[in-house]
């Protein structure tokens, strides 16, 4: 046998010594990721708590458009803040005017328990040593987390929005709508409109969650991760008055939150619509590299 | 803590020599540490060069005081919290490099049980496997139905882990820890919170697992509850390996404590045998008890010589002209030996 049919021919030993180096190796069945998303959305979505809070921003839209009914023969119709002034008007603007009074304080909140609990509450409860002996990768968990977390920020924003345009219809009846110019558009071209700003109002919010699962990989007591992030965003608000500040507004979390509006200009600026979406996307990518950073490398004594 | 140092050091060479196979064969040990060491951010060293070796298919009792460093040893071993220095092979692989392949055939039950308490037991054991990606989800329902019954959970899987008995809520960490076939079991303290009844179940179940071949590693405080199933034992205080092995072997090396009575006459000729025997601390009790003087020695073997056995000690007595009334050879219990590395209560094997 010469030495070049040896090489060509002959199969390489298998190095000795080495036990199970493949044999029983685990498989990574198809469709494991899909699992293990359902699983999480199962768990975010069920959740009493999670619920509550749901049917909790829900109720918004409905007491605001009973409130308007009631009222509308007063002789106070078409006064208050913006956009609620033009519920009574077309039922659409029951949601652009939900939305407008829920994104200052009861969506952070509520986007705040929930992002802020993703990966604390698994901790308090001690069940993050188990799901990570499983094993599942941190890295995987994390992004599964934020996707749950960001999940429910959605589902909190189309609460709002179906329960704001269902109860608008039929307290108010819906038409072509009349846009912040004046002018008039039909009413699925204000249909398409109204879905912009709902879509809008619910990419904001990424920012949001990112600083919610960052102080969630901080801490083992959910409770201060939730309230940490909704400080975040009441600090945001607080400097975006401030003046004195001014070179900052632009980059703050909450400074492009009312840019919602644009969506109901005649011809809605790209511009200033995607602007606000990059700072949101800004805040998303430092905040999620430093949740990922953390949680990745922490020491899991809980 | 009081721990004897010297004993320390004489007991922990000689025990471990055997366990230790030649150097590279990482596949022979289930769990294999090298100079695992654990220095928290406050500075304080919970795990100091612990060198473990787990054989496979050993039931290796991880024993040692509240506070002594198991579970964050048990930590590392499963890669919650990264060493300071030193490496871990679990089932031949290195950790947590190869978690991903290693962990699916590792069972791990860590520091009491733990589920969202708002789900049911079967539900909680749904999710844990959904979020493994290597089990075939169709067998999911069949195996966790399995693991339930197994750990007599059957009747209450239904039930929100919330309402669970902290007996039950054991249960269901062991019937996470089965839910599917393990070569390794890591079980900390898993009988806490049973009843004496559901300890033996317990016992029975890490026996059971051994025999079909499972690596068991189970630490507990109280060695009295898993020391009649191991094969082997490590002893941790104060973040320091003391002594591990073969548990038979450590009993053995132990000096046991020998007591002769005899009529007071005989008494000096005893303490003159005793020490030509080579036995050591040979003390005479003050007081005659029943007409007979206790004499009491001990064959401490630290001299590297054979140990009389207690028949030759008897009868090289009798031969000597002493008149035996009692005589009595007690080997430490592993509790002595525990009690006397650790420190904890008053030395007893003395």
């Amino acid at each position: 046998m010469s030495p070049g049919e040896t090489a060509a021919a002959e199969p390489r030993p298998v190095p000795a010594g080495r036990p199970d180096a493949a044999p029983d190796a685990p498989a990574r069945y198809p469709g494991a990721a899909g699992r293990l998303v359902r699983s999480e959305l199962r768990l975010v979505l069920r959740r009493r708590r999670n619920v509550v809070l749901l049917v909790g921003l829900a109720f918004v839209p409905l007491l605001l458009g009973v409130v308007l009914r009631l009222a509308q023969d007063a002789g106070l119709a078409g006064q208050g803040p913006p956009f609620v002034a033009s519920v009574t008007g077309n039922g659409l603007f029951l949601v652009v005017a939900s939305l407008f009074l829920c994104t200052p304080f009861l969506l952070p909140l509520t986007i705040g328990i929930a992002s802020g609990d993703a990966i604390a509450g698994e901790a308090s409860a001690g069940t993050l040593r188990y799901l990570l002996v499983v094993p599942v990768a941190r890295g995987r968990l994390l992004a599964v987390k934020a996707l749950g977390a960001l999940t429910f920020a959605a589902a909190a924003v189309l609460a709002i929005a179906v329960v704001g345009l269902v109860a608008g219809a039929v307290l108010f009846g819906v038409g072509d709508l009349t846009l912040l110019s004046g002018d008039t558009v039909p009413l699925g071209d204000g249909v398409l409109r109204v879905a912009g700003v709902v879509a809008y109002v619910g990419l904001s919010m990424t920012g949001l969650v990112a600083v919610g699962l960052f102080f969630s990989t901080l801490t083992e007591v959910p409770v201060g991760a939730m309230a940490a992030t909704v400080v975040v965003a009441v600090v945001s608000s607080v400097l975006d008055q401030l003046p004195q500040v001014a070179v900052i507004h632009p980059a703050l979390l909450t400074h492009h939150w009312f840019d919602f509006a644009e969506m109901l200009r005649i011809v809605p600026s790209v511009d200033v619509l995607a602007q606000g979406l990059a700072v949101q996307a800004g805040w998303v990518v430092v905040f999620g590299t430093l949740a990922w950073a953390r949680f990745t490398t922490a020491d899991v004594t809980s | 803590m009081t721990t004897p140092a010297g004993a320390t050091a004489t007991a922990a060479a000689p025990a471990s020599a055997p366990a230790v196979p030649q150097a590279g064969a990482v596949g022979d040990d289930a769990i294999r540490t090298h100079g695992l060491t654990k220095r928290f951010r406050t500075g304080q060293v919970a795990v100091d060069r612990v060198d473990l070796h787990v054989p496979r298919g050993a039931v290796y009792g991880f024993l040692g005081p509240n506070g002594s460093g198991k579970t964050t040893t048990i930590r590392m071993l499963l890669g919650l919290v990264a060493p300071t220095a030193g490496e871990v092979h679990l089932l031949g692989s290195p950790m947590p490099r190869e978690a991903g392949r290693v962990l699916p055939r590792v069972g791990a039950l860590v520091e009491g049980p733990a589920f969202q308490p708002y789900l049911s037991g079967r539900a909680n054991l749904a999710r844990l496997d959904a979020v493994d990606a290597s089990t075939d989800p169709r067998t999911a329902r069949a195996r966790s139905d399995a693991a339930l019954d197994r750990v007599g959970l059957g009747a209450a899987a239904d039930k929100r882990y919330r309402q669970y008995s902290l007996g039950m809520k054991q249960r269901l960490g062991l019937a996470a820890a089965l839910l599917r076939p393990r070569d390794l079991l890591v079980l900390d303290e898993p009988t806490n919170g049973l009843d004496p009844q559901g300890t033996r179940e317990v016992r029975h179940l890490v026996r059971e697992l051994a025999d079909a071949g499972t690596t068991v590693l189970v630490s507990s405080h109280l060695l009295a509850e898993i020391e009649q199933v191991c094969t082997h034992v490590g002893i941790m205080g104060g973040g320091r390996l003391l002594l591990q092995g073969p548990r038979a072997d450590l009993t053995a090396r132990r000096a046991a404590h020998v007591m002769v009575r005899t009529a007071p006459a005989d008494v000096d000729a005893a303490v003159v045998e005793l020490r030509r025997l080579g036995l050591a601390d040979v003390t005479v009790e003050q007081g005659v008890v029943d007409g007979g003087v206790t004499v009491v020695a001990s064959d401490a073997a630290d001299d590297g010589r054979d140990r009389p056995a207690p028949q030759d000690v008897a009868a090289a007595l009798v031969r000597a002209g002493v008149g035996l009334l009692a005589f009595d050879v007690r080997r430490p219990s592993l509790e002595q030996v525990f009690v006397e590395l650790t420190g904890e209560g008053f030395d007893v094997a003395r």
